[in-house]
């Protein structure tokens, strides 16, 4: 009963809330309507008892790329004469790409009308009693163990690369080290004397 | 610089601060406990203004206007008329708080010594309203610091 | 407590369902009064280090002075900019409030007594506190004010930095623990040290990381030296500035709920949560939840003591601390940890 109400909520939601990401005017609206999505997307996972799923969905995608998107978006300076003037332009492509996806999902439904592929053959059965986070790590650093670190590696790669690409040292500026500043002590800077009267400081 | 490393890493600039500020958590307050606790105040403090009588009971204030004159921040407003028994008296004294400097030239001004600044210092309200003074309110100040105000100017007579 | 209420006739479904809104109320409610009661604490720390005296007014010692300033605040009116976006800025301090109370759902008071006992709590709590950032980013975008937004963008990239390090000291703790449930991880704290204390933290290989998550969790609930999202001297009140009444009510309400969970955080992972201190029988006739009290007002009192001893860092040096020191140490000492307990406890 629970179960029903909270499914048929969440995906009410992160439909509607979907729906809202593409129609809001504003993009920073868009992007809250979209973190809505993920929330309830969360929900819907943890439906499915796939808590572990649940919780990353949120951490990473709520949590950091969202606030990333937030973070760019918030900071566009919109103007909504000029987003509008570009919608005849690029109907056609937006309607390609509308006819592919109404075209993948009847395929999908004919597929799964055919008769689903028997996945339990496929991968290494998971003994009931385990919870699923472990289920998870079992699969991910035995069986997938290489394809998971080929993953980091690449990411890896690619942190580096946009690193490279995006980090310059210019020239000619004085940058302040903090390191080099926080390391000199009293005694290297200062120095005290006690003159004889009429004498003073040689410095 | 190694040894700097072993300072920066297990935070031994931070632990001597906070070992500082907790000896300073323990030690007795520099502030007194205010409203229950109060400073001296001097003679010269020059807190709300009052407007004096005599003893006999006459108001003191004759309307020379010199108080509204010498302020600076224009905040004395000055209406006078003869009195009925031909006494020139004044039948407006407006003094508004808000805009009052408290540099005490009315007082200084005064021939009569009925300006006066009292050494209260607690009168904030709750509207703007209330902070424009009229002469009732004056002269209310006046009767209820006298003692107060009649003592410090006595301690303060000698320098003057 | 469900078979409690199920006890009195009801069935099961709408047992559960008293039984989890009285628990939301049992905890949310004495949270609010703690709430008021620590901005208090908070406020009198500080000044005894100062040297002042802070409120002493309002009640005996002026304990009563928050809700004076609650009273004070429910009867201010409630300004909304005319730039403003409407109905995001009087969002985002719920969200803020919520998120701050969602929270608690998981936190363990008592062998046994804890709202929602799921095998993922820990992975839950970084999920809600990741969520806090967007009362602040919304907050800071929907005022239309220059100051609220700068510190709208402040706190987005200081929470994502420092979410990173604290996800790492978590996984240690984890790694540890074997489990990502809250409760798991207090019991098996029990007795670790020798057999005599019962807290991560005593463990050499993981004091570093227990100061670390300190220091991470100040800055992630932009407490001071890191609340750069507020400094006064720059943003005004920071993402705060146009708010006023309950919706800034509610601003300090969810600010202060979420430093007492970061507290009870680090009780519970590092400190031996509901545990006495010493794992020794007569410490047990003590109530679980007293060791917990005094382990998280004891963490506040650290909180407040480095509010009032460390000046605030510029946004720079934050930065740098978050991703040149904190994130290599925190991924080093995951391998570290990690190959300890391969070392000791796997091999």
């Amino acid at each position: 009963m629970i179960q029903t109400i909270a499914f048929y909520l969440f995906a009410t939601l992160v439909i509607a809330s979907g729906a809202l990401t593409v129609f809001a005017r504003n993009p920073v609206h868009s992007v809250l309507w979209l973190i809505l999505a993920f929330f309830n997307a969360a929900g819907l996972m943890i439906l499915l008892g796939a808590e572990f799923i649940a919780m990353l969905l949120i951490i990473v995608y709520v949590g950091a790329v969202a606030v990333l998107f937030l973070f760019v978006v918030m900071m566009l300076d919109v103007d909504f004469a000029e987003l509008r003037a570009g919608f005849v332009r690029y109907l056609p492509l937006g309607a390609l790409l509308a006819i592919v996806l109404a075209v993948e999902i009847v395929f999908a439904i004919g597929a799964w009308s055919a008769g689903a592929i028997n996945m339990g053959a496929r991968i290494a059965p998971v003994a009931s009693d385990v919870s699923n986070t472990q289920a998870i790590g079992q699969l991910l650093y035995t069986r997938y163990i290489f394809l998971f670190e080929a993953a980091g590696i690449i990411l890896l790669v690619a942190m580096v690369g946009a690193i490279v690409l995006t980090h310059r040292k210019r020239g000619g500026v004085k940058p302040q080290d903090i390191g080099h500043q926080v390391r000199r002590r009293p005694e290297d800077a200062t120095r005290l004397t006690r003159p004889e009267s009429g004498q003073g400081v040689e410095l | 610089m190694i040894a700097h490393l072993f300072k920066s890493f297990f935070l031994v600039e931070f632990v001597k601060a906070h070992w500082l500020t907790l000896k300073y958590f323990f030690k007795p307050k520099a502030t007194i406990n205010y409203p229950y606790e109060k400073n001296p105040l001097s003679p010269r403090f020059r807190g709300e203004h009052a407007l004096r009588r005599y003893p006999n009971g006459e108001e003191r204030c004759i309307a020379c206007k010199l108080c509204e004159a010498v302020c600076p921040a224009q905040a004395i407003t000055i209406e006078a008329e003869p009195r009925d028994d031909g006494s020139r008296r004044t039948t407006r004294y407006d003094i508004d708080m808000t805009k009052c400097i408290y540099c005490g030239f009315c007082q200084e001004a005064c021939p009569v010594d009925a300006i006066v600044e009292g050494p209260n210092f607690e009168y904030s309200t709750e509207t703007r309203e209330e902070l424009i003074y009229d002469k009732g309110k004056l002269l209310e100040n006046g009767d209820k610091w006298e003692r107060a105000i009649a003592a410090n100017l006595a301690a303060d007579a000698p320098y003057r | 407590m469900t078979a409690w209420f199920a006890s009195w006739g009801l069935t099961y479904e709408a047992a559960w369902l008293v039984a989890t809104i009285v628990g939301i109320l049992a905890i949310a409610l004495p949270l609010m009064l703690a709430v008021a009661m620590i901005i208090y604490a908070d406020r009198k720390i500080w000044a005894a280090i100062a040297l002042r005296r802070g409120p002493n007014v309002v009640g005996p010692f002026g304990l009563l002075q928050s809700f004076a300033d609650g009273l004070k605040v429910f009867l201010q009116e409630t300004i909304i900019p005319s730039g403003a976006n409407r109905g995001l800025f009087l969002i985002a301090p719920i969200i803020t409030f919520t998120v701050a109370l969602m929270a608690w759902a998981v936190i363990p008071f008592q062998a046994g007594v804890v709202l929602a006992n799921i095998n993922v709590g820990l992975l839950y709590i970084l999920a809600i506190s990741s969520l806090g950032v967007y009362g602040v980013v919304i907050s800071g975008w929907a005022s239309n004010s220059k100051y609220p937004f700068f510190s709208a963008l402040r706190a987005a990239a200081q929470m994502i930095s420092y979410e990173v390090s604290i996800g790492f000291i978590l996984i240690s703790v984890v790694l540890y623990a074997g489990s990502f449930n809250l409760s798991v991880i207090t019991l098996a704290q029990k007795g670790n040290i020798l057999g005599i204390f019962s807290a991560n933290g005593l463990n050499p290989l993981l004091f570093p990381i227990s100061v670390m998550f300190l220091i991470s969790s100040m800055a992630e609930t932009a407490r001071a030296p890191f609340d750069l999202t507020e400094a006064e001297s720059e943003l005004v009140a920071g993402y705060q500035t146009e708010y006023s009444s309950m919706s800034f009510a509610l601003f300090w309400l969810g600010e202060y709920a979420n430093v007492i969970l970061m507290c009870a955080l680090n009780a519970i992972l590092f400190w031996g949560g509901w545990l006495p201190p010493v794992d020794w029988a007569p410490l047990y006739a003590v109530p679980g939840i007293i060791w917990l009290f005094a382990k998280i007002l004891l963490f506040f009192f650290i909180f407040s003591w480095v509010k009032a001893t460390v000046p605030r860092y510029r946004y720079d040096q934050l930065m740098r601390l978050g991703w040149k020191v904190f994130l290599p140490i925190s991924l080093f000492w995951v391998c570290l940890v990690s190959g300890w307990l391969m070392l000791t406890r796997y091999s």
